[in-house]
């Protein structure tokens, strides 16, 4: 019975026009960035490489399970291109086929967790310019990423500075997993900016970091590194909410990227638990913290959680807040989420709306150019 | 439904099983007439003694009920606050000891050992409610199983311990001796609250705060879940079972159904498991009820438990002396009936067969 109502829901999307929050764009090839490097960043990259905390240079520590580092199979253009690389098959396999109005560029270069600060700096202002050259300047459905390399705030901020005016850029792009916990306050430069421009700042999840990806140090399989990421961002709101970010910073907002959403309501009660009997350690924090999580932070959809029964789904979204979700398909990655099918519980045409496209076009203020 | 607020509690506590209650840290002079000369020694030479992990401070307020400091013999404490008005049937003790993060493994077994034979002795010994959870030093594989297999005799051992983030994933082949030892016997493995730090309890380093390390344990207790399922622990010993003591319950299912998705994209990386991760929690892991992470809203809170799809999984645990709730409240609010029934003693019974007699 359920499963009726689910197919009808299935033709809703079509007709609304989508914001899809989560849109991975790739180098045609691996010199295509360099195009965007000052002479000196392409010679020091030739000659020391570019250096991560990856233990492997050019290759995942966690093999993908499908080509190309975890693509989806048909996302090759005809090109031969590498997939999201070429934005006439881009535009005509996502923005066309999943009926997608704006979408949202989430690039995953090695900007911001690049080890050598100055070469990240640099890679960051490529790869802003690369965006706009590439993808959001000849699309205007597209819309491009800030994106800074947060551990040197300074630099950030310049690059925030520089970009802000230009209307194709809807968020500032940071990675969730910074060296120091972050809501500390090195980072607060980056959010006074975001915050004094009214750009939200997205925090997109992220294979590499510089700490285990596990309490208990690395885990040995895929299947755990893939949850285990989602960790990541319970960490950023924690952190954001007790170091006191948003006592500062009352207008910022947070899109939390890829990390999944189900999670959020047991974190909020926790926290609220939490703060209940030991609140007197962060006298910072001056109401509940569920009530700043609440105000300040938004989830992409993707990947969806599947429960076993499709409606404890709509228990979610009814404790999340319907405000609060927004669709994303993570193109063009193996677990991509298709609007036309991903979200399978009985949803209310309004809250359906609101997930599928307005709490975007309000956030990322979509309807300015 | 309605939750069973209004009933008298010692009705639906009267003989119930509490799987989570904590005994003070041993100090040095509790264990030194369980040391042989050379720990002994040892001990007092290089000033082994209290070992309170930073990442579970007995001593700061969260830990300690202003009522439930009384001087004196803390078994007659426990007795007079707890046991005895909820007029309980079992309780399970854990010793939370810094032991498992001392470096030196044969220190790790010296004062796992001694901890045991002071339970042993000072509280198993004087109250036959009482049941304990065994330390072994999972440093020091060999040493672990020896422990196991010296204990095994006695019925109130009942589960072996071990905290929610450790040296490595729980479920490493390094680890499996403790675990075909702990099938042997009947004993699950009781993932605790606590870390070693060994490694950072967040992805982005160390947090500020303690309430920040308290809310982050969850990564803890689901990455040892995902490792023991990923490294194929629950196929090699299917009857083994895995308690998440003070873990708050409500993380279990987004980990389930997270996992589940994954695992269908992600199968051949672990062809070993058959069936989907939400199954073997459902098969192999269980909770107890202190803390509880729920809704305000206690119509609610059944809403939030069936997304379990389970009512075997949910233990009853006091944590005491922890601070958690007022008085003698010890039951989460809007726990439906039947299953608030089934995890005052049955669920117990069926985790911990040692319990059983």
């Amino acid at each position: 019975m359920e499963a009726t109502e689910l197919d009808r829901e299935k033709t809703a999307p079509k007709r609304l026009g989508v914001v899809d929050c989560d849109i991975h764009p790739a180098f045609e090839n691996p010199q295509e960035l360099g195009k965007y490097l000052p002479q000196r960043w392409r010679d020091h990259i030739r000659d020391y490489a570019l250096r991560t905390p990856n233990p492997f240079l050019g290759a995942m520590t966690y093999p993908r399970m499908t080509p190309g580092n975890g693509m989806r199979r048909d996302s090759w253009p005809p090109s031969g291109k590498p997939p999201a690389s070429d934005l006439g098959f881009l535009c005509e396999q996502l923005l066309e086929q999943c009926n997608i109005e704006h979408g949202i560029l989430q690039p995953l270069a090695a900007g911001a967790v690049t080890n050598n600060q100055d070469l990240g700096a640099a890679l960051c202002v490529g790869i802003n310019d690369w965006q706009i050259d590439k993808f959001a300047g000849p699309e205007p459905r597209l819309r491009a990423s800030i994106c800074v390399a947060q551990e040197d705030a300074t630099e950030a901020v310049a690059e925030i500075d520089r970009r802000a005016h230009d209307r194709r850029f809807v968020q500032v792009s940071i990675p969730p997993r910074t060296i120091e916990p972050i809501g500390r306050r090195r980072y607060w430069p980056i959010f006074e900016a975001a915050e004094h421009y009214g750009l939200p700042i997205g925090l997109h999840t992220g294979a590499f970091g510089q700490r285990p990806n596990t309490p208990s140090g690395w885990s040995s399989f895929y299947l755990e590194e893939h949850y285990a990421a989602s960790n990541s961002l319970q960490t950023v709101i924690v952190s954001m909410i007790m170091e006191g970010v948003f006592e500062r910073f009352p207008k910022l907002k947070i899109v939390v990227v890829e990390g999944g959403f189900s999670w959020v309501p047991s974190l909020a009660w926790r926290m609220d638990r939490e703060w209940k009997r030991m609140g007197g350690e962060v006298p910072q924090v001056k109401r509940k913290p569920s009530e700043y999580l609440r105000d300040h932070f938004w989830f992409t959809t993707q990947p969806i959680e599947e429960p076993e029964e499709n409606r404890h789904l709509a228990d979610l979204v009814r404790w999340i807040g319907a405000d609060r979700l927004m669709f994303s398909t993570d193109y063009p990655h193996w677990d991509f989420d298709d609007p036309r099918f991903a979200f399978r519980t009985p949803l209310d045409p309004d809250d359906r709306a609101k997930i599928f496209r307005e709490n975007a076009m309000a956030l990322f203020r979509l309807d300015h150019r | 439904m309605s939750d069973t607020l209004d009933r008298p509690r010692a009705m639906i506590t009267a003989g119930a099983i509490d799987t989570d209650v904590h005994p003070p840290l041993p100090r040095q002079a509790d264990l030194l007439p369980y040391l042989d000369p050379y720990w002994a020694e040892t001990f007092q030479s290089r000033d082994v003694d209290v070992l309170e992990l930073m990442s579970f401070p007995e001593r700061t307020k969260p830990y300690r009920r202003a009522d439930w400091q009384g001087e004196g013999d803390a078994l007659v404490a426990m007795q007079k606050d707890l046991l005895d008005p909820l007029q309980l049937g079992q309780a399970i003790l854990n010793v939370v000891s810094g032991a498992h993060a001392l470096f030196d493994p044969y220190l790790q077994l010296a004062v796992c050992r001694a901890t045991n034979d002071w339970l042993a002795d000072q509280w198993l010994s004087r109250d036959d409610r009482l049941r304990a959870s065994i330390l072994v030093p999972f440093s020091n594989v060999a040493g672990a199983v020896q422990e196991i297999e010296r204990l095994a005799g006695d019925k109130r051992f009942v589960q072996i311990l071990t905290l929610a983030a450790g040296e490595l994933p729980l479920g490493r082949q390094s680890y499996w001796p403790i675990f075909e030892a702990a099938e042997k016997h009947g004993l699950p493995i009781g993932i605790h609250a606590g870390s070693m730090l060994r490694h950072a309890p967040s992805h982005s380093g160390y947090h500020s705060f303690l309430i920040e390390d308290h809310i982050a344990m969850t990564h803890g207790f689901a990455t040892q879940i995902a490792s023991l399922i990923a490294e194929g622990v629950f196929a090699k010993y299917p009857a083994l079972k895995v308690v998440a003591i003070e873990s708050g319950v409500s993380w279990v299912p987004p980990l389930m159904w997270r996992m589940s998705k994954d695992w269908r994209g992600t199968r051949v990386e672990v062809p070993w498991v058959k069936d989907s991760p939400a199954a073997l929690i459902r098969k192999h892991v269980r909770l107890t009820s202190q803390p509880f992470d729920a809704p305000e809203d206690p119509s609610e809170v059944e809403t939030m438990l069936s997304h379990l799809l389970s009512d075997d999984m949910l233990l009853f645990s006091s944590d005491y002396p922890h601070c958690h709730y007022e008085g003698l409240d010890v039951l989460p609010r809007g726990v439906p009936e039947a299953m608030l029934q089934k995890a005052m003693r049955a669920n117990a019974l069926a985790t911990y067969p040692r319990l059983g007699g």
